[in-house]
């Protein structure tokens, strides 16, 4: 057994006096770091108290194995220097050279005394300049459109259809999950209390506006930051991380047009179909529980509904999806391109990504909200 | 333990990726105290024999013992102890990139909860002295660093807890001559010190004539050489004959006559 094979060749101190009276300590054994295991905390102890003594002969000649820690340990016991009776074997005198011209560590960094000014100054200049980096990202965007505009046959177009597949297409189940069951949870609720003013009919209002105007959308967008944002942004730290960004670089493609602009475009094209697709299956589910609970057939249901649901909100919640489709996917590679190559920044990069960008998308629908504000409501 | 003599001990190995076979039949031991080198073209297989021996990858047939135990169907604290034993050098230095240099090569020494702080601090310095990284770069994070720095760090943290087997995966890739001589130099002095066992895995033929006791060569799959230095050199194979009677390394083999 291991355990067994540690101990048997374990260090033994052995107390004399030798012949001329003076103390003498021997140590035999094997003074390795495999072989102390958990006697190094007491053998330190032991080994300070012997070192106490200045006249000590210490005879480390009968050590067979003596690695770094070993060394470590009696030089610590002896303050940082040798006794002044010291006897070794050859080869571990070198051992103890080395730890006289041991270099001190790195002194740690002293901790800056104005630091109720300094954290809360750095953070506004980090939204700053976060701020300013999306605007010269937007711009470049911008910029690249106008140059694919003029070059059309370098628009990416398998770039694109990918993103437009992964943060579209495979969006569909969970989107679809989510929105049937927050249908039926809201039409179950408002049902409820509808029935208490015998106002059943008004169920479909309630239904069409709230879920095609604001709850689709935003349900949508805050679905795909979540799925689609996070990716984007562990995708381009992860590029960063293994130099894959430099070597775009050097290559002579640029990110923008390569990595973000497909990813805008698809986003901004896949959020307002995402936004449909969830409304309606929303919207599904209000009617299922509504035909349970109220007894309100399907067929009035539907064609009662764009009776009552003015066109103008299905076009403003495809806009918010166009907008926030676009807001998403730019937050995200934002971020992901800030991210320095190494794994805790891929972490912090991501969360930061997700949260900013979920922020984000309620911001943009509150303005939605005020701006068209009496858009589309009777 | 069976046979004391051996520390690893390879019996019928295979390895498989899938379709891909990467070592069909490898039988191998690494005795106690030497130094075994595996040679062999790019993706010979190499790397995967460590990965093997560390327990990394499952063989598709055939055992691997490490201290005459096998590496799979262990309990987690044999386990533990034979990889307390056990330093490794990835062939890219596997940092913690989130850790700074000091903390990357005190990790596994904290993880022991039986060394204090102080003398951790010492034992750090100590080792990056060892590898002639100089004290201003402990701080630094490993995205910082040259591609040498990190394989002298990595080696470094791979001493850490001065095992007593060690594996080396291409310690002298991207390292300079000297610096490749200097890490010869450390690797006999560190020898004459402790009973160290070394697999190292190398392309380069002075590092090889200079430290191995032994050499296994890998190619097609199969290992077609083992044994001393002499015996692989006049072992008939064609990779052979194209490793060790190149331009380069027959200068090398003609310098150093006297160790064959
Ligand atoms: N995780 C893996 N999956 C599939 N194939 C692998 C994997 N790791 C290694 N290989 C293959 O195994 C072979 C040996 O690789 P490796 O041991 O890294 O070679 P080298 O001798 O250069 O170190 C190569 O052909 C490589 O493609
Ligand atoms: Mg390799």
């Amino acid at each position: 057994m291991p355990e067994n094979e540690g101990s048997n060749s374990s260090i033994v101190l052995r107390r004399v006096t030798g012949d001329d009276g003076a103390p003498r300590l021997t140590i035999t054994g094997s003074c390795t770091l495999a072989a102390l295991g958990k006697r190094l905390q007491p053998l330190s102890a032991e080994l300070n108290n012997e070192a106490a003594n200045p006249e000590l002969r210490w005879d480390l000649t009968g050590v067979r194995q003596m690695d770094d820690a070993g060394a470590v340990l009696l030089w610590r016991a002896w303050g940082n220097q040798r006794p002044r009776h010291l006897r070794l074997r050859r080869e571990h005198e070198r051992l103890f050279d080395r730890l006289e011209k041991i270099p001190a560590p790195p002194a740690p960094v002293p901790r800056d005394l104005l630091w109720p000014i300094t954290v809360p100054g750095n953070a506004v200049f980090l939204l700053w300049e976060h701020l300013t980096c999306l605007i010269i990202l937007s711009g470049q965007l911008l910029l690249d459109s106008i140059y694919l505009a003029g070059h059309p046959a370098q628009i990416p177009w398998r770039e694109i259809s990918a993103n437009l597949y992964r943060t579209g297409a495979q969006a569909l189940g969970i989107t679809a999950l989510v929105g049937f069951l927050i249908g039926i949870v809201l039409s179950y609720l408002s049902s409820k209390q509808l029935q208490m003013f015998g106002a059943d009919i008004f169920i479909i209002n309630i239904l069409g506006i709230s879920i095609v105007r604001e709850l689709g959308p935003v349900l949508a967008a805050i679905l795909v930051a979540g799925r689609s944002g996070s990716s984007m942004t562990a995708q381009l730290g992860v590029m960063r991380v293994t130099e894959e960004l430099d070597a775009l670089t050097v290559m002579g493609i640029p990110h923008s047009l390569r990595l973000v602009l497909p990813k805008v475009m698809a986003l901004g094209i896949a959020m307002p179909l995402v936004v449909l697709w969830t409304s309606a299956i929303a919207l599904i589910g209000g009617m299922v529980a509504a035909e349970i609970q109220l007894g309100l057939g399907y067929q009035f249901f539907l064609s009662k509904l764009p009776d009552v649901v003015p066109l103008a909100n299905l076009w403003l919640g495809l806009g918010k999806g166009v907008v926030c489709g676009m807001a998403i996917a730019l937050i995200s590679c934002h971020f992901g391109l800030r991210i320095k190559s190494n794994t805790e920044s891929l972490g912090e990069g991501t969360t930061n990504s997700v949260v900013t960008s979920i922020t984000v998308v309620i911001i943009i629908d509150a303005i939605f909200a005020v701006v068209f504000s009496n858009v589309g409501i009777r | 333990m069976t046979n004391g003599n051996y520390v690893i001990a390879v019996e019928g190995l295979y390895t498989r990726f899938g379709r891909h076979v990467v070592h069909e039949n490898i039988n191998l031991c690494v005795r106690r105290g030497e130094v075994l080198t595996l040679v062999g073209g790019s993706g010979s297989g190499k790397t995967a024999l460590i990965r093997q021996m560390l327990g990394l990858e499952t063989p598709a047939q055939g055992t691997v013992r490490i201290f005459g135990e096998p590496v799979h169907g262990r309990q987690h604290k044999q386990l533990q102890y034979m990889r307390n034993r056990c330093g490794v050098l990835f062939q890219k230095g596997a940092l913690f990139s989130a850790l700074s240099v000091y903390d990357n090569i005190a990790l596994p020494m904290r993880e022991l909860r039986t060394l204090d702080e102080g003398m951790i601090r010492n034992l750090v310095m100590l080792k990056l002295k060892m590898v002639e990284i100089d004290t201003k770069h402990a701080i630094r994070m490993p995205a910082e660093l040259s591609g040498g720095m990190i394989k002298r760090i990595a080696l470094a943290r791979a001493m850490a807890l001065d095992p007593e087997l060690l594996f080396l995966d291409e310690p002298t890739a991207g390292l300079d001559p000297e610096l490749s001589d200097g890490f010869v130099k450390l690797i006999q002095t560190l020898r004459t010190e402790l009973t160290l066992t070394i697999v190292m895995a190398t392309h380069d033929v002075e590092t090889l004539v200079a430290l191995s006791d032994r050499v296994a060569a890998l190619d097609e799959q199969r290992m077609v050489a083992l044994g001393t230095l002499r015996e692989v050199v006049n072992t008939r194979h064609p990779f052979i004959a194209k490793f060790f009677c190149g331009e380069r390394g027959k200068k090398i083999l003609e310098n150093n006559r006297y160790n064959l």
